[in-house]
C-alpha cells in the first residue's frame, strides 16, 4: 500500500466487501488488491473470514455491499462456474475433483476433445499428459485420479484451473495434507505461474511457509481488514499480533486478580502423554481450582491437546494419571468414567442436538454416564434442567425449548450444564466465546472462574489472548504442535505469549535439544 | 473404463454358472435355449440399462416396474380400444414416459430431493394410473404383434434370435457406447464421483439429471412396448417388482450401488445371471421357481461384500500414503 501506485490496475481489486449471514457479520468492509504474478498470503485465524471473503470473490456466497474488480472490470459472478469463466480458479483443500474418474477426464471434464459426438479418448490423453507435464508431473493419466496422492491431485486440479485461462488463482490451505518433499513441487508450480502473470492467493496457517513463498499478506480479524503489508518486511511478531492480538496499546490488558495460590491438589496428570503426527508428546497438570489455557494459533495442536486430554483421541505414549492414580485414555466413554467434561469448538456440529429440548440436552451426558439401564425419571431430569437453567441463567428460562432456538451464548450455556450435570472433576473448554456476543462472553467467563473458585479443573482454549490472559492461572503455549512454554503468575501477558507463538525457528531447535 | 475386476468377476460367475447347469442338464448349451433367455429377460435387459445410468449417477429409480405396467395398459387399450395405429401408440407412450421420467429428475433436482423418495412416488403413481386405464388384462390382437412375434433370426443349432432380444441387444450396445464414449456418459460419472466436485467443474447438474431419469424412463417404456410384445397383452399388474430386478442385475454387474462406477456390460451379464438361474430351475422341474429368487438373493450379497472389500483395498495404499505424509 506504501508502495508507489503502479500505472496499470491491480489484476484483482475488492473493495468494501460487506458480508452478513443473519446477525452475524462475516466480513465488514474489506479491501484486498492482488497484482498480476504476485503471490499474495490470505491470513487470519478461525472465524476471520477468509472463507467467506474467498467465497464472495467466487460468486459461491453474494456480496451485500462492495465491489470486485478484476482487470480494472467490475465482476459479479454468480456462481463458482462464472468465476471460472471470468478468470478466476479455487483448489480448496478438499480437492474438488472426482477420484473416479480418470485423469485426462477430470482435466478435461466437459469439454473433452469430441469428434461425431465422442470424445477423443486418445486426443484428450495426449492433451492431459503435455500438460501435465509443463507442471513437472509425467503420470498414467488414464489411472482413477483416486489412485494417485493428494499431492498429485492437487497439482492436476491446480493444472485443470490454470488451463482454464485462469489469471487468478486462490489456492485454500493448499499445503495442509503435504509433505514437507510434496510442498516444495508445489511451491514450485506456484512461483513458476507467477512469473507467467498469474495472480495467486495462498491461504494458509503455515506461517513458515507464508514467508518462505508469498510477496506479500492481508491479513483478516473477525470479518475486518487488519492490514496488508509486505512480506519481507514484516517481523513475524507483528504478523502475529496483527492476527491474533488488539492493538498495540491494548495488549496491556493485564489480567483479573486470581485470589491466592493455594498449594492446589493436581486433579489430572498427563507425562510425556502424545501422539506421533498428532501432537508432540507434553506434560501437563491440571490442579483442582485452576484455570489452564492453552493458547497458539489455529493448527498449533490446541484442539488436538484437549482431545488427547479428554480420550476423543488415542494416546500413543506417555502416561495420564486421574487424582494421583494412573488410567488409561481410550475413548471418550473413558474421559466420561473419569470425571472429564469436553465442550467442542464446533457447538453446531460436535455439541448440541439442535431438535432436542434444553432438558434433553442438558441431561444427555449424564445419561450415558448411568448408561442405558438407569434411566434418569422424568422428574429428575426436569428437576436437573430447572437448576441449570437458573444457575447459568439460560434465557428463555423455558427447559422445553428445542436447543437450536437459542442464542449462540445460550447454547454454550446448555454445553456447559450437560458437563456439569455430570459433576465432572475436569472441564474442557475448547473455544467457549466463539461467535458470542459481547455481553455473553463476560458472562461466559465469569462462569469460567466461578466454577474454578467451586474445586473444579478447567482447560480452556481461546484465539482470544486478552481472554485466556483474564481467566488463565497458567497459559500453555503451543507452536508447531508442541508445547513449547509454560507462563504461570505474573509472566501471564498477551506480550509474553505473543512471543513464544512468534520465536523464530532457531530457537525452536534449541528447545528441542534441550 | 473402470469396475473392471468386478466386470471380469461377474463374467466368470456366469460362464462358471453356465458350465455347471451344462453339465447338469447338456441340452442347456444350445442357442435354442440362449435365444429363450434372451427373450424371456429382453424386457429386464432393456430396463436395467437405463438403470445403470441412474446408479451410477448416484442415483435410483424405483419407478421403472410401474412404467412398464402403465406401458402395456396404454398400448393394448390405444390399439384394441381407441384404435390408434401401433406405430402411434409407441411413440405417444413413448413421448409421455420420457415426459414422465424427466418430470420426475425435475422434481430430484429442484427440491433436492432423494431420488429413493420421488421415484417410489412415480412408482405408486405410474401404477396407479394403469389401474385407472383398465383392471383387467386386455388382449392384443392388432396384426404388427402377429408379425413381430413371429420374426426371428435363425442361429445355428436351431435356436431363434427374435424381434424383441434384438432391441434388446440394440439398446444394450447402444447403452454401453453411450456410456463409454461420450460427454453424457464421463458426465453420469462424474455426478456419482460427487455431484457438489461436478458442478463446480462446469457439469451442469440439474440438466443431467433430467436426462438421467429421462433415459430411464424412455427405456422402460420401450422395456413396457416389448413386455406387450412378449405376453400380447397389456395388464396393470405385468412386471411388479421388476424395478428391484434390474436393480440386482446392475449391482451383480458389479456397478456400486452408490455411484461413480460401473458399467453396462456387466448389467447385462447380471441380467443373463438371473436367466440362467430362472432356466435352470424350469430345466430341474421339481424346483419351485422361487428359488430364483432367492439365489439372486444370495448372489446379491455375494456381489455386495466383494464390493466393499474392492473398495476397501483400494482404499487401504491411498490412507497409508497419506499417514506417511503427515
Amino acid at each position: 500500500m506504501e508502495n508507489s501506485p503502479d500505472p496499470a490496475p491491480p489484476l484483482l481489486e475488492v473493495r468494501g466487501i460487506s458480508k452478513s449471514f443473519g446477525a452475524v457479520r462475516a466480513l465488514q468492509e474489506v479491501d484486498f488488491t492482488l497484482r498480476a504474478g504476485e503471490i499474495h498470503a490470505l491470513l487470519g485465524e478461525n472465524g476471520a473470514g477468509k472463507s467467506t471473503l474467498i467465497k464472495v470473490i467466487t460468486g459461491v456466497f453474494p456480496r451485500d455491499a462492495g465491489i470486485v474488480r478484476l482487470g480494472g472490470d467490475d465482476i459479479a459472478p454468480r456462481s463458482a462456474k462464472a468465476a471460472v469463466a471470468a478468470g478466476i480458479a479455487t483448489v480448496y483443500q478438499e480437492v474438488n475433483l472426482l477420484p473416479n474418474l480418470s485423469v485426462a477426464q477430470n482435466l478435461f471434464l466437459d469439454r473433452q476433445p469430441m469428434r461425431f459426438g465422442i470424445v477423443r479418448e486418445g486426443e484428450m490423453r495426449r492433451r492431459a499428459k503435455a500438460l501435465l507435464a509443463d507442471f513437472g508431473l509425467n503420470i498414467d493419466v488414464a489411472a482413477p485420479l483416486g489412485s494417485y496422492s493428494v499431492a498429485i491431485q492437487h497439482v492436476t486440479a491446480i493444472a485443470r484451473a490454470v488451463d482454464l485461462s485462469a489469471r487468478v488463482l486462490i489456492l485454500d490451505e493448499p499445503t495442509a495434507s503435504l509433505d514437507r518433499h510434496e510442498v516444495e513441487i508445489l511451491f514450485g508450480i506456484m512461483r513458476q505461474l507467477a512469473t507467467r502473470g498469474i495472480g495467486i492467493v495462498f491461504v494458509s496457517h503455515f506461517l513458515d511457509q507464508v514467508y518462505e513463498i508469498s510477496d506479500r499478506i492481508t491479513v483478516l480479524r473477525n470479518g475486518r481488514l487488519v492490514g496488508e503489508r509486505e512480506t519481507a518486511s514484516l517481523p513475524r511478531l507483528e504478523l502475529i499480533r496483527m492476527m491474533l492480538g488488539r492493538e498495540l496499546a491494548e495488549t496491556t490488558s493485564t489480567r483479573a486478580s486470581t485470589g491466592e495460590h493455594r498449594a492446589r491438589e493436581v486433579c489430572a496428570s498427563f507425562e510425556n502423554y502424545g501422539k506421533a503426527g498428532y501432537v508432540t508428546p507434553f506434560n501437563l497438570e491440571l490442579r483442582h481450582g485452576e484455570v489452564v489455557g492453552l493458547a497458539g494459533l489455529l493448527g498449533s495442536g490446541r484442539t488436538e491437546t484437549a482431545r488427547l486430554v479428554f480420550g476423543a483421541e488415542r494416546a500413543d505414549g506417555g502416561q495420564a494419571r486421574v487424582e494421583g492414580a494412573p488410567v488409561r485414555l481410550q475413548s471418550p466413554r473413558d474421559g466420561v468414567r473419569h470425571g472429564f467434561g469436553y465442550c467442542p469448538e464446533e457447538r453446531k456440529t460436535d455439541g448440541i442436538v439442535a431438535e432436542l429440548t434444553v432438558r434433553e440436552n442438558i441431561v444427555l451426558a449424564l445419561q450415558a454416564k448411568r448408561g442405558l439401564h438407569r434411566p434418569l425419571s422424568r422428574r429428575e431430569q426436569d428437576e436437573i434442567a430447572r437448576r441449570y437453567v437458573k444457575m447459568l441463567d439460560i434465557r428463555p428460562a423455558d427447559p422445553e425449548r428445542p436447543v437450536g432456538l437459542l442464542s449462540g451464548g445460550n447454547q454454550q450455556k446448555v454445553l456447559l450444564a450437560r458437563w456439569l450435570a455430570t459433576s465432572p472433576r475436569l472441564l474442557v473448554l475448547d473455544e467457549p466465546t466463539r461467535g458470542i456476543d459481547v455481553g455473553a462472553h463476560a458472562e461466559i467467563i465469569r462462569l469460567i472462574r466461578e466454577l474454578c473458585d467451586d474445586g473444579l479443573a478447567l482447560l480452556v482454549i481461546s484465539s482470544e489472548l486478552d481472554e485466556i490472559v483474564t481467566y488463565s492461572d497458567r497459559v500453555v503455549v503451543l507452536r508447531d504442535r508442541a508445547h513449547v512454554e509454560d507462563l504461570a503468575g505474573e509472566a501471564i501477558d498477551v506480550g509474553n505469549i505473543l512471543a513464544a507463538i512468534a520465536a523464530d525457528a532457531a530457537t525452536v531447535a534449541l528447545e528441542a535439544h534441550t | 473404463m473402470k469396475g473392471l475386476p468386478p466386470v471380469l468377476i461377474t463374467a466368470i460367475v456366469l460362464v462358471a454358472g453356465f458350465a455347471l447347469c451344462a453339465v447338469q442338464f447338456p441340452n442347456i448349451a444350445s442357442t435354442r435355449v440362449v435365444g429363450n433367455l434372451l427373450t424371456d429377460n429382453a424386457f429386464l435387459g432393456i430396463v436395467a440399462t437405463g438403470m445403470t445410468f441412474v446408479i451410477i449417477s448416484g442415483g435410483i429409480d424405483l419407478s421403472v416396474g410401474s412404467v412398464i405396467g402403465f406401458t402395456t395398459v396404454f398400448v393394448a387399450l390405444a390399439i384394441e380400444r381407441w384404435g390408434m395405429p401401433p406405430l402411434v401408440a409407441f411413440v405417444a407412450i413413448l413421448a409421455l414416459s420420457a415426459a414422465f421420467g424427466a418430470a420426475m429428475g425435475a422434481v430430484i433436482h429442484v427440491f433436492d430431493l432423494p431420488p429413493f423418495i420421488v421415484t417410489l412416488a412415480g412408482m405408486f403413481l405410474a401404477r396407479g394410473a394403469s389401474f385407472l386405464l383398465s383392471t383387467e388384462s386386455v388382449p392384443i390382437t392388432a396384426p404388427v404383434y402377429a408379425t413381430v412375434s413371429d420374426f426371428a433370426l435363425r442361429m445355428p443349432g436351431g435356436g431363434r434370435l427374435t424381434a424383441i432380444a434384438i432391441i434388446m441387444l440394440v439398446i444394450v450396445i447402444g447403452g454401453a457406447l453411450l456410456l463409454q464414449l461420450t460427454r453424457f456418459g464421463a458426465n453420469v460419472y462424474a455426478l456419482g464421483g460427487s455431484r457438489a466436485a461436478a458442478s463446480l467443474m462446469g457439469v451442469a447438474v440439474g440438466k443431467m439429471t433430467i436426462k438421467i431419469y429421462m433415459l430411464s424412463s424412455l427405456l422402460a417404456g420401450i422395456a413396457g412396448i416389448v413386455f406387450s410384445f412378449y405376453t400380447s397383452a397389456g395388464y396393470s399388474l405385468s412386471a411388479v417388482g421388476v424395478e428391484l430386478d434390474s436393480i440386482a442385475a446392475v449391482v451383480i454387474g458389479g456397478t456400486l450401488l452408490t455411484g461413480g462406477q460401473g458399467s453396462v456390460i456387466g448389467t447385462f451379464l447380471g441380467v443373463l445371471i438371473q436367466g440362467l438361474i430362472q432356466t435352470y430351475i424350469n430345466f430341474d422341474g421339481t424346483l419351485s421357481s422361487w428359488w430364483t429368487k432367492i439365489a439372486t438373493g444370495i448372489l446379491l450379497f455375494a456381489f455386495i461384500a466383494l464390493q466393499q472389500g474392492l473398495v476397501a483395498l483400494a482404499r487401504r495404499p491411498v490412507t497409508k500414503s497419506l499417514g506417511a505424509a503427515t
